[in-house]
């Protein structure tokens, strides 16, 4: 009899395989599943095709699998603090001349603290995601350390940076240690209803990938248009607002140049884009604010890590050096491309995730 | 695996054995179209006639002033709709109490919507529609009044009769959304002096899919579903027989049990509120103050998250339910017990338990023996 046999579980449930498959193996290893699925935003407003992740079709997809498996399913609303916390600084970030990453936020500050209040309300003291993530416990120290999922081309361990230690003991990650195929593979052999389903691809409340107009739509009166420079302060072009831009964009700056032209600098103050040539976008260090240490705190000293600076970005070499109220900079052993403002920095010892935190700025 | 203790009888009921015999029957025996001139048509068309005479006895009328429909919210549509299609040009206004359900409440905002003049009554803290503003609604140019006889979320039951007799008084016809009274307490149409009424099978024993609209005799009515002839040209469309049977059975089986089941439903409801109010601190009852049908009862549950409750009794095995479900099955708060003027607070801690005449004594001390542990651990996370 294995040691999770009855233990109570919340497995949260998006309608995608991912999930589908976490659920169907805490099921198989004789945990008590209770799925739930979040209802993240009202997909009522307008007739806009929403995102990929949890529309309603997906909240079916999600109670379809959990009546496949026989366990019970719930959709929660977790419209209001969705919109106050995750979107809310979406918005901020555009207009701050950042570039933002929502889904870490919605991690931390609403999946996993909002998950793991409601499971204990229902008596599970763990809480389980479709991540490809790794947690474990250090014997030593006691604390709890997050590694990347083994499937280096699926690892989400950059969007669970900001978990704490206390979110962190909760946290089951069941894929962490397969591969996708593996993954769909089981989900096939079990007969889940979403076994082809496709991966999504885009942020859950972007319909067609359309930042500009969930900012616009939210703070109107704070859309100005503005200047664009070269990185001689020529005025080359004018925008409809610094929200459409992103470090390292290419596309959509209406300029035209004989060599191609990068976005180098944001400067929200005065709403200013800067453009300059590919060269120009690389960047020796930066600075993160919000820094979390998982793996044991904040160092006494400087650290030899490599670190990303985005998603899909090759983990670079680096010095991370503490300064203080959960602020670092970041010394890269040689200049990164397009390090942008409001991403996650991340740090890692190998697989283990030592730390992250918030881009704030960049330093040549 | 644990018995399920179903306490969610105002969303719908379990059928009675009764009810799946007739309707199996029905679907065996008399599967002819009723307006069919031949053996099988007539068999269909005496099965129908036979529910019609037992829908029409539950609530005090005659067969022939019977519509049926596709269940209770089409019977309000068809009463609402249809009145003010067929109302004189100079009576277009429809007036609605404050705490109708959707079927009602969202007919009438489309009505607005294409252009019809509508009035949304104020209701007290209880619930209880104000008869001063619907005296002051009332002009000439009243179509329609209509205001449920009982609430199907706190169990309020509405001084219709009362209502009724003000609205005939300026020249206006009354229809009563009936759904959540019937075979909960005596309905009489010649009692409530209404004009329409509204009620659905499901809600006492019978299928989903099926109801009916009572309407007094020479009172103008336009069709809402146009087609055939059926239902004495108020409502095309082949005749439900199978359902419409389990109609009539259920609707005799209320009749016959209502006398001895109300009082046994209103006595385990009265256990359970006094036991919660007793065992539970921070809990009250929604629209105490006002009469309520006997088996619903509304509590709040201070400090605790409806929605939580909810989904922990679930997995006690313990069926409830909270405000009116939205397509996805998440929950919106209560346009009920806003309209009471709860805070929002409240109404997001509000709990419906609706029992019906297969509740227990066992099943309320089960709850009984759950609830305050449930109650006492979600309070618990929400300090945390």
């Amino acid at each position: 009899m294995s040691v999770v046999q009855g233990k109570r579980i919340v497995v949260a449930m998006s309608g995608g395989v991912d999930s589908s498959v976490a659920a169907a193996l805490l099921k198989e290893s004789g945990y008590d599943v209770i799925g739930l699925s979040m209802q993240l935003y009202d997909q009522r407003e307008g007739d806009v095709t929403f995102g990929s992740c949890c529309t309603i079709d997906d909240l079916h997809d999600a109670r379809r699998v959990a009546v496949s498996l026989g366990i019970p399913h719930y959709i929660i609303n977790l419209e209001r603090r969705f919109e106050e916390t995750v979107v809310a600084n979406f918005v901020h970030e555009y207009l701050a001349g950042r570039t933002p990453l929502p889904c870490a936020h919605c991690n931390s500050e609403l999946k996993f603290a909002e998950l793991i209040d409601r499971a204990s309300a229902f008596g599970a003291d763990e809480v389980a995601t479709g991540h490809y993530a790794r947690v474990d416990q250090d014997q030593a120290t006691g604390r709890w350390r997050l590694l990347r999922g083994v499937d280096s081309t699926k690892d989400q361990a950059y969007f669970l940076f900001p978990l704490t230690q206390a979110q962190l003991a909760h946290a089951v990650f069941p894929l962490g240690h397969l591969r996708k195929t593996e993954v769909r593979e089981l989900a096939r052999a079990q007969g889940l209803p979403v076994a082809d389903k496709r991966d999504s691809q885009e942020i859950c409340f972007v319909p067609n990938n359309d930042y500009a107009s969930v900012v616009a739509r939210r703070a109107p009166e704070a859309v100005l248009p503005g200047r664009i420079e070269d990185t001689s302060g020529h005025l080359v072009g004018q925008h409809e607002g610094i929200h459409h831009f992103t470090i390292g964009q290419r596309k959509g700056l209406g300029i035209s140049a004989p060599a191609p032209l990068y976005v180098v600098r944001i400067d929200a103050g005065t709403r200013t884009v800067v453009v300059g040539a590919k060269t120009d976008l690389e960047r020796s260090a930066l600075e993160a604010t919000g820094v979390n240490w998982i793996a044991g705190g904040e160092p006494s000293g400087p650290v030899r890590a490599t670190a990303q600076i985005r998603y899909r970005h090759a983990p670079a070499a680096a010095t991370i050096e503490p300064l203080g109220t959960a602020r670092a900079r970041i010394v890269f052993d040689t200049p990164q491309p397009a390090i942008t403002p409001g991403q996650a920095v991340v740090f890692y010892d190998g697989d283990e995730v030592l730390g992250g935190g918030w881009i704030s700025a960049t330093l040549r | 695996m644990t018995t399920r203790i179903y306490l969610d009888h105002n969303a719908t009921t379990p059928p009675a054995p009764e009810v799946v015999d007739g309707m199996t029957r029905s679907l065996r025996e008399a599967f002819g179209n009723a307006s069919s001139i031949h053996a099988e048509g007539q068999r269909a068309k005496a099965a129908v006639d036979d529910a019609r005479t037992e829908v029409a006895r539950l609530i005090g009328a005659e067969p022939g002033d019977i519509i049926f429909t596709g269940g209770g919210t089409e019977a309000d549509n068809l009463a609402i709709r249809g009145v003010l299609d067929a109302a004189a040009p100079t009576r277009s206004r429809l007036v609605v109490g404050g705490i109708e359900h959707e079927a009602v409440i969202n007919t009438a905002k489309a009505l607005a919507k294409r252009g019809s003049a509508v009035t949304v009554l104020r209701v007290d803290r209880d619930g209880l529609v104000d008869p001063g503003a619907l005296a002051d609604a009332l002009a000439d140019d009243v179509a329609l009044v209509s205001v449920m006889t009982a609430n199907n979320e706190t169990g309020v039951i509405q001084r219709v009769a009362e209502f009724a007799r003000l609205a005939h008084g300026h020249g206006a016809l009354f229809h009563t959304d009936a759904v959540q009274a019937v075979a909960k307490i005596p309905v009489d149409v010649a009692a409530l002096e209404v004009d329409l009424l509204a009620l659905a099978a499901h809600k006492f024993g019978g299928p989903k899919g099926v109801g009916a609209l009572w309407l007094r005799r020479g009172t103008l009515l336009s069709g809402v579903i146009t087609g055939g002839r059926q239902e004495r040209n108020r409502r095309a469309g082949t005749e439900n027989v199978p359902a419409i049977v389990g109609f009539g059975v259920a609707a005799r089986l209320a009749r016959e049990r209502l006398a001895t089941d109300g009082p046994l439903v209103g006595a385990l409801r009265a256990r359970l509120e006094s036991a919660i109010l007793e065992l539970i601190p921070g809990t009250a009852v929604n629209a105490a103050g006002a009469p309520r049908v006997p088996n619903t009862t509304n509590i709040a549950f201070e400090n605790v998250e409806a929605e939580s409750l909810l989904i922990a009794l679930d997995l006690e095995g313990i069926a409830v339910s909270t405000g009116s479900a939205c397509s996805s099955g998440t929950l919106e708060p209560s346009h009920v017990l806003r309209a009471m003027g709860l805070p929002h607070r409240r109404v997001q801690s509000s709990i419906r338990f609706s029992l019906g005449s297969t509740t227990t004594g066992e099943e309320i001390d089960r709850v009984l023996a759950v609830l305050p542990g449930v109650v006492q651990r979600l309070r618990a996370v929400g300090r945390r």
